[in-house]
């Protein structure tokens, strides 16, 4: 196989390839469903009025959007300076675990203040949570990637420890908190649905995110860093401090994620209050390649799929693991499209 | 130790080993070699002369069948051949000593050598190290077969390369630029090599785009110029001034810049700096220079006597063991690119790709690397601004580009290069230091640095332009100076410097020239 | 802290250690081939679990143990043969790639795990590996038992160890492998394929991990869960790191992982006043700072990460 570099494509050329990947995902999915024994067209009609063919089901799947949002958000910007934060899981639950100690323990204070403390101590629980592997990486050069991952499994055990202990809900044998206080928790936005105040939040995490990466210097220097951190030091960037921060505010969203979980949808700390969120967030933020519209709007993409999912599940008996699966194969669709627009592939006979 | 000389013996039965006709070959929309025949013959050493970009190694990597041409065909020993890899091209005994060197370096000589014609599946080392002293004895090419490649001087590392081609048997050796790396005692030691080799019926291709080295040991010159081939000559039936001018196509101008006018106090100090290398050794020994406003010092010396991490100490990006250096009297804190920045020091790193730009970012945003922060406005970045400072820019320096918003990797070297000056020397800097800035540029590019570098001397900068190039030291500096091994060899005025005492210099020998 | 130095304790301990680090061995000598040619391969925990998932399945279908093993392999290498198509035929980004893998992989072994099983109440379990002696060794007071009264998959493991070191080092394949992760140019113009090699590499490394999946449904356990794996990939992965990409040297680490993980299963038994979660911590704490304690010295191989292809511009 020759692989040659091409011309650039247009712009147009250019934003289309996520559609169509989107699209080429899609009709891929229809493998597993056949395998799966599924009916294709009651599958996928399943599929999208599940998702979206009522108003309760596209609230739905807006809320499940958000913490995907806040976790793609958390890894694009991570990966844009080329810091491998495959640990947005952790830092969701430490978020969570932040949210949910305020919000139990939540001192008498008007509501607006409240909900404030509660995200703010989500995301610096996050962050603080991030900022340990960026630090390793700074200053021992150790490799974000391992350390973030084994982070992750470090804070799955915190989290344990505490819901079978100090913050386990008295008398209870499960592993569970007890109840957020009704003035800590979100307010919902829409009658009839659980389309709450952390949705917004998520979008305007969007355009904080956009404003970062375009108009400021951190931004610049974010992307400098990840371009080429040899380079952007000799410019006069300080690379460890430009690390430092960007996982501080990676880290902190991915922990507003376990914020909404916990004082929105939830309303305890529960082990399984993330059902890999985090990881998701990856595929997330390269379908959505790297950049604030596109993570949110692939997140939006993939909550279809997930609520989706469940509905396709109830009415043909595909399991609903299918959600990865296509999550997977949409990642993988979209890296080879994105290689495409760059390259020129031809196979040859060697 | 050296060869005697071997008499160049006339070529009386010339037989063509090697025969490439009609040889195309385009990269993306560059049209690297346009129609080139080359023969080699039996026993000749060949020169194969251009500028940089004129496509001299693209035609030898098709050789060696590292690319596959477009069309054309080759012959080796009159028959035609397809070579579609390098493997292809090592069965039949051809060689290449590339001008990056294809060593690994923490591997040792004998592994290195050895590699990928271990015949069988177990290592014989024992065979394998019998084979190289023998190669070693025969062409008088010594290094330490257990030695690990990153302790050999860049010499022997040369060495390790020649080797490795002859132990598969090449009897076609090609070496790309071989003295670009050499001290003058070790190209004169190397050009033995070769003419030993030669006598033993190896056929040799020589790459180069230096006149005198080629006038000195090719028997035949091939001239390529901007694709083509645009002349072929004996040597001994041309000159210097004829090559050059076939080279660049057009009459070369005889340049010597007049002399400057140096005022007050030295502005760029390096005082008894020690700087270590990435292996922890000591690399730059206590070296001392004063370089005042309007004059341009040029560092000369082979490439690995200190040179690289003097710089990048001088840069900010190594941190020095001891000593110091003071800009306008003001001593620089070690380790800190943004003081040197912010103090107008002018800096031009060695590798312009990984070191001075961010190739995936585009031309304007590589522009405001260093200032980038002064271009906001209300806490936000003014990309208007950004975009009027390119623009200038660009025009000022004459940048080819699709505009200031093409991606930085889609320019030329030569305009790499100047967006690193446009950066570094519009905003009248105080210092300017230089690390090889013209290397692997054509002629065009070579010629607006040396002008841009003349500039900044007239409006009072204080330059240090480390080169390996002494065409460029002797063309452009006002004193020179030479380091080896970590220190200052000598340092004399141009006017007073001959090129035999800056060679002797070069190679380590202390002693004044008569 | 008597009940602590009991033969019978120590003897349990370090039996346990042989099996918690073998599947790491695995994956840690797997993974190990395939940086040592230069790829970084991120999908090793996904390529882990599908290969738990496929030997579990294809034990539980045809009642043979072995053809689990087999099936596992294979899978590994199918998976490992479509991460060279990505990262090393394409050359996408080697993180990406291997972490696309991973997180397909996990839903597609979830999935086809439901549609074979279903959702039991009882999940349904094979029966697995049974020890096997080794005759005279697992005589030896403590350490027979634990070394040499083992699965087979573990021995199968322990003799890789220095038939990798010996592929590494002592062989011209092992040569070119080294030459291709350190300077694939330098591979290139001796005539080694350095696609094809790294290819190889990855397929035999993914091998290795299935199979170390395989063990964790088909020895250790004997049943399917979606977190059997539960970030060995990982640890193996920082094994390699703390090995310094060295076979031997990654065994030690898997094996001290592995002594972790057995004494925080063990102490929590004792009645120490700790809660359990956090005995669990300790291995993946232990392995953050091993990492640190080695990052001075790490040597990853120079051509890591960087897809290779010949130059484009003369």
């Amino acid at each position: 196989m020759i692989v040659s570099k091409r011309a650039p494509l247009p712009g147009w050329i250019q934003l289309l390839v996520p559609v169509g990947a989107v699209l080429a995902t899609l009709l891929l999915s229809a493998i597993p469903i056949l395998i799966a024994g599924g009916d294709l067209w009651l599958s996928y009609a399943s599929l999208f009025k599940g998702a979206l063919g009522t108003r309760y089901n596209f609230l739905e799947t807006c809320v499940k959007a958000a913490p995907l949002t806040f976790t793609g958000l958390a890894v694009a910007f991570a990966f844009r300076a080329k810091f491998w934060n495959i640990g947005a899981e952790g830092q969701l639950l430490a978020g969570a675990i932040a949210a949910a100690w305020v919000g139990i323990y939540a001192p008498p204070l008007p509501k607006v203040i409240v909900l404030f403390l509660v995200c703010a101590a989500g995301f610096l629980a996050g962050g603080a949570w991030a900022t340990i592997p960026a630090l390793l990486k700074t200053k021992y050069r150790v490799d974000d990637v391992v350390t973030t991952l084994l982070l992750n499994y470090v804070m799955w055990h915190l989290m344990g420890y505490l819901l079978f202990g100090p913050l386990q809900m008295p008398g209870s044998s499960w592993p569970r908190s007890p109840a957020v206080a009704e003035i800590a928790r979100f307010p919902v936005l829409l009658i009839r649905s659980r389309f709450h105040l952390g949705i917004l939040l998520a979008l305007v995490a969007v355009l904080v995110v956009w404003f970062v990466n375009s108009k400021t210097v951190f931004g610049y220097q974010s992307r400098a860093v990840g371009v080429n951190p040899r380079a952007a030091a000799f410019g006069g960037i300080n690379v460890n401090a430009v690390i430092m921060k960007t996982a501080l505010l990676s880290g902190g969203l991915a922990g507003l994620a376990g914020v909404g979980e916990v004082v929105a949808i939830h309303f305890h700390l529960l082990m399984d209050i993330s059902p890999g969120f985090g990881y998701s967030g990856i595929v997330i933020a390269m379908l959505g390649r790297l950049h604030p519209v596109g993570t949110a709007l692939s997140a939006f993409f993939f909550s279809v799929i997930i609520v989706g999912a469940q509905s396709m599940s109830r009415l043909t008996g595909v399991p609903t693991y299918i959600a990865e699966v296509i999550q997977g194969m949409a990642l993988i669709v979209m890296l080879i499209a994105l290689l495409l627009t760059e390259y020129r592939v031809k196979a040859v006979r060697d | 130790m050296s060869r005697p000389d071997t008499p160049r013996t006339h070529l009386e039965e010339r037989t063509p080993v090697v025969e490439m006709r009609s040889i195309r070959k385009t990269f993306l929309d560059v049209v690297a070699n346009r129609d080139v025949d080359f023969t080699l013959y039996k026993g000749e050493i060949c020169a194969l002369l251009g500028e940089n970009g004129a496509g001299k190694t693209t035609l030898m990597n098709i050789l060696f069948g590292y690319y596959a041409a477009d069309s054309g065909e080759i012959r080796i020993g009159g028959e035609k051949v397809s070579l579609s890899s390098p493997r292809d091209a090592i069965t039949r005994r051809i060689g290449m000593v590339h001008q990056h060197f294809t060593l690994v370096p923490s591997q040792t000589v004998l592994e290195n050598t050895v590699v990928g014609s271990c015949g069988g599946f177990f290592l014989d080392m024992g065979k394998a190290r019998r084979k190289l002293l023998e190669l070693q004895r025969r062409f008088g090419l010594h290094v330490d077969p257990d030695a690990p490649v990153w302790t050999l001087p860049i010499g022997g590392q040369q060495k390790v390369e020649i080797l490795k081609a002859l132990y598969r048997d090449a009897h076609i050796l090609i070496l790309d630029e071989p003295t670009a790396v050499l001290a003058p005692l070790e190209t004169m030691e190397l050009f033995g090599t070769l003419r030993a080799l030669a006598a033993e019926g190896c056929s040799v291709v020589f790459i180069s785009h230096k006149l005198y080295e080629v006038m000195e040991i090719a028997d035949r010159v091939v001239v390529l110029s901007k694709g083509s081939v645009a002349a072929e000559r004996e040597t001994r039936d041309t000159d210097e001034r004829e090559l050059a001018n076939l080279m660049v196509g057009r009459e070369l101008a005889v340049q010597r810049h007049s002399g400057s006018q140096r005022r007050g106090d030295p502005t760029l100090e390096i005082r008894s700096l020690s700087v270590r290398n990435d292996k922890e050794l000591e690399a730059v020994k206590e070296l001392s220079l004063a370089i005042r406003s309007g004059e341009i010092l040029g560092m000369a010396g082979v490439s690995g006597n200190g040179q690289r991490e003097l710089a990048e100490a001088l840069f900010g990006l190594r941190v020095p063991d001891g000593g110091d250096v003071l800009l306008g009297g003001k001593p620089l804190p070690p380790g800190k690119p943004k003081t040197a920045v912010d103090r107008k020091m002018a800096r031009i790193p060695e590798d312009r790709m990984t070191t001075g730009l961010l190739l995936e970012l585009t031309v304007e945003e590589n522009l405001v690397l260093e200032n980038h922060a002064s271009f906001r406005s209300f806490g936000m970045l003014d990309h208007a601004a950004i975009g009027r400072h390119a623009d200038r820019l660009i025009g000022e320096f004459g940048i080819t580009t699709d505009g200031r918003r093409a991606v930085a990797r889609t320019l030329s070297g030569g305009n790499l290069q100047k967006i690193i000056l446009a950066r570094e020397l519009s905003a009248s800097p105080r210092a300017v230091v230089a690390a090889q800035p013209t290397r692997g540029l054509d002629v065009g590019a070579i010629e607006y640095v040396h002008k841009r570098i003349l500039e900044a001397r007239e409006s009072g900068a204080a330059i240090l332009l480390i080169s390996e190039d002494l065409d460029e030291i002797f063309l452009l500096a006002d004193r020179i100076a030479v380091m080896y091994e970590g220190r200052i060899m000598g340092i004399a005025e141009r006017d007073e410097a001959s090129r035999e005492q800056v060679g002797l210099w070069m190679s380590g020998v202390n002693e004044p020239c008569a | 802290m008597e009940q602590v130095m009991t033969t019978a304790f120590i003897t349990g301990l370090l039996a346990a250690m042989m099996r918690m680090a073998t599947p790491i061995i695995f994956g840690t000598l797997g993974e190990i081939l395939c940086e040592r040619a230069g790829v970084l391969n991120l999908g090793i925990e996904g390529i882990m679990l599908m290969g738990a998932m496929t030997g579990f399945l294809t034990t539980l279908t045809t009642g043979s143990l072995w053809l689990g093993v087999a099936a596992a392999a294979l899978v590994g290498v199918l998976l490992s043969l479509f991460m060279a198509f990505l990262a090393v035929y394409l050359g996408l980004s080697q993180h990406v790639s291997g972490l696309g893998i991973t997180l397909f992989s996990t839903g597609l072994a979830m999935f086809i795990y439901r549609l074979a099983v279903g959702s039991p109440v009882n999940p349904p379990t094979v029966r697995p590996f049974t020890q096997t002696a080794i005759p005279f060794l697992s005589g030896i007071p403590i350490l027979g038992t634990a070394l040499f009264n083992q699965y087979v998959l573990v021995y199968i493991a322990l003799l890789l160890v220095p038939l990798i070191w010996f592929l590494l080092y002592r062989t011209s394949w092992g040569l070119a492998i080294r030459t291709v992760g350190e300077n694939p140019f330098a591979a290139d113009t001796v005539g080694i394929n350095v696609n094809l090699t790294r290819t190889l590499c990855l397929a035999a490394g993914g091998a290795l991990m299935g199979v170390g999946g395989a063990f964790l449904t088909l020895a250790h356990q004997n049943m399917f869960l979606i977190d059997v794996v539960g970030g060995r990939g990982w640890i193996a992965v920082a094994m390699v790191i703390f090995g310094n990409w060295d076979p031997v040297k990654g065994m030690a680490g898997a094996m001290i992982f592995g002594f972790l993980d057995a004494l925080q299963l063990r102490l929590q038994g004792l009645g120490f006043d700790i809660p359990f979660h956090l005995f669990l911590i300790i291995p993946y704490l232990m392995t953050v700072i091993a990492l640190v304690g080695v990052s001075r010295r790490a040597a990853a191989p120079a051509g890591l990460l960087k897809p290779y292809r010949r130059e484009e511009k003369g």
